[in-house]
């Protein structure tokens, strides 16, 4: 096209304009708002019982996740990028799920599961029975977990998948001719050739783990021992004192570096995969 | 070391450990997806057809399903408009600060959507940063429908971003080239052949910002005010609301009909994709 500098310019100018406007104001909010009453406050606000249980919370919850959700992508991505079977389109848009349902509707589903109306109660209650345990799902522990691992169930496995779709399995199906076995393939051919797809999966389901606010809201009720840290600063925020909502930002800002910290890593990685695609 | 060639299919099976990994995936996925939702689903389609319409006909729902359609369809309309221009200018100019924006652009995944929902609130509040200017020109934004879209907007510009950038990038210049040659202007240039090559990945960026705009709950609660006279309750919020009230009958029905929207967004767009692919093979 004919270079116009003045379009050049002024398209530019608007997405700067866009930019600050959108996403550097609420970035520079962010930290304003958690230095509000000093750096004293801030430490403390950073250091209480409520934020480091749930900041605990959090990061087990992300963990979690990572690993399902880790095996879950490694597993889905190799039956379906290596193999033919009926089906397969089916069942990936099955995976693709959680990317459209609210993720309120997800903490539904897990109630209508394993609340007290739910078909999965009276199962659970004759396996604590059995047991002699109180296991709970419902405004317990596990159903953190198990929400966190349902909005991060396809991050792995989309990427690892396009990985496979580029690469194919040829090389996998001469190392068998030639008498390799199965692991031996899968660590000296397949693994390397997916690894830092797989890296910048893991690295953007831990990103969606760790925010997660609605479906772990829907799940978890008890302040201090199942609340992650989006659930205390919901809490701290809706106190509506100044001093909550200063709190609640300098909790948010805990959040907003681990984030920071892996968009770092996302760009380190997404450099290699883009090294290692060709 | 036995290895079974199963020659059942197109391609014969030479890779071994098909039925393990495929039993770890639908293991996982039942418990994970198939089972809740399928629950819900199983559930919603046992509540009567009068009790269902009861509860969408209810003031509090279909004022928040209009609320949701209305803010995340403008929301995403507004990001296709500067997602593609966001696109372009990443992809066709080089100018300092790009880096940066590019970088930027990621912002709105990687925030927790609570995070985002205060800062958003508190940034277009009468102490915020831009609130207090607002303020003075007897603007106020928190509170208020606009809220909503800003905060729909923040969190749907990657979407559109992302997906019209690829496409940009791979676009094939001389077309363009002999565009000019045959005397087309810029903006002619821009409509008749750029346009028509993004336009498809410009609309999936579109319904997946609309999708999870419809769906939305941490960014928006903040700054929406959920007031049911102003008409600021999202579909989420009131979904969260029957839940903690544990009338699960509504908030079934409500889930129901939000989740064939969404895929009906989904699907319509699909379609159009499916057309405009169709239309450039078969020129």
């Amino acid at each position: 096209m004919k270079q116009s500098k003045l379009v050049e310019y002024s398209l530019i100018t608007l997405g700067f304009l866009f930019v600050i406007l959108m996403l550097v104001f609420p970035l520079v909010t962010v930290v304003v708002s958690s230095l509000a009453q000093g750096w004293d406050f801030y430490i403390k606000a950073i250091t209480t019982p409520y934020v480091l249980s749930a900041l605990g919370l959090t990061l087990v919850a992300a963990l979690v996740a990572v690993l399902v959700s880790g095996l879950f992508g490694l597993c889905a991505a190799y039956s379906i990028g290596k193999f033919d079977f009926k089906g397969k389109q089916f069942l990936m848009t099955l995976i693709d799920v959680p990317f459209s349902i609210s993720p309120v509707i997800a903490g539904l589903a897990f109630i209508m599961v394993f609340g007290r109306i739910g078909w999965g109660y009276g199962i659970l209650d004759s396996l604590n029975q059995w047991l002699g345990t109180n296991w709970r799902v419902v405004f317990a522990l596990p159903g953190v977990f198990l929400a966190t691992i349902f909005v991060t169930l396809p991050f792995v496995f989309r990427e690892v998948i396009g990985v496979m779709h580029t690469r194919g399995r040829e090389e996998e199906e001469a190392a068998v001719l030639m008498g390799a076995s199965g692991m031996t393939v899968f660590w000296k051919i397949t693994f390397p050739q997916i690894k830092w797809g797989f890296l910048y999966g893991v690295l953007l389901c831990a990103a969606r783990a760790l925010g997660e606010f609605g479906a772990v809201a829907a799940l978890s009720k008890a302040r201090g021992s199942t609340f992650t840290l989006p659930l205390e600063i919901d809490a701290l925020y809706m106190s509506g004192s100044a001093t909550g909502v200063t709190a609640a930002f300098a909790a948010s800002s805990v959040l907003v570096i681990l984030s920071i910290l892996l968009l770092v890593l996302r760009a380190y990685v997404e450099h290699r995969v883009g090294h290692a695609g060709d | 070391m036995k290895r079974q060639i199963h020659t059942n299919g197109k391609h014969p099976r030479l890779l071994p450990g098909f039925g393990l990994t495929l039993g770890v995936t639908l293991t996982i996925l039942s418990i994970i997806i198939i089972l809740p939702v399928g629950t819900i689903l199983g559930y919603a389609v046992q509540i009567p057809p009068t009790v269902f319409w009861q509860t969408i006909a209810k003031p509090v729902v279909w004022h928040a399903f209009a609320t949701s359609l209305m803010t995340s369809f403008v929301a995403a309309a507004i990001n296709l408009v500067f997602g593609t221009l966001l696109a372009w200018i990443l992809v066709r100019y080089t100018f300092p600060g790009r880096r940066f924006i590019d970088s930027l652009i990621e912002l709105p995944f990687a925030l927790p959507t609570a995070v985002a929902g205060i800062t958003l609130s508190k940034l277009y509040s009468e102490s915020g940063l831009l609130g207090s200017t607002l303020v003075q020109w007897g603007i106020s934004l928190v509170y208020t429908k606009i809220g909503i879209i800003i905060a729909l907007v923040f969190v749907g510009i990657p979407f559109v971003v992302r997906s019209v950038e690829p496409v940009l990038a791979k676009l094939d210049g001389s077309y363009e080239e002999a565009g000019a040659v045959l005397g087309a202007n810029n903006f002619t240039i821009f409509r008749r052949i750029i346009l028509p090559e993004i336009l498809p990945a410009g609309l999936a960026g579109f319904a997946l910002a609309f999708a999870r705009g419809l769906g939305e709950y941490g960014s928006v609660i903040y700054i929406s005010g959920n007031s049911a006279k102003a008409q600021t309750q999202v579909v989420s919020y009131v979904i969260m609301q029957k839940l903690n009230y544990i009338d699960y009958e509504g908030a079934t029905a409500m889930a129901l009909l939000l989740l064939v929207l969404a895929f009906l967004i989904l699907l319509s767009v699909n379609l159009l994709q499916l057309r405009q692919a169709k239309r450039l093979g078969g020129r």
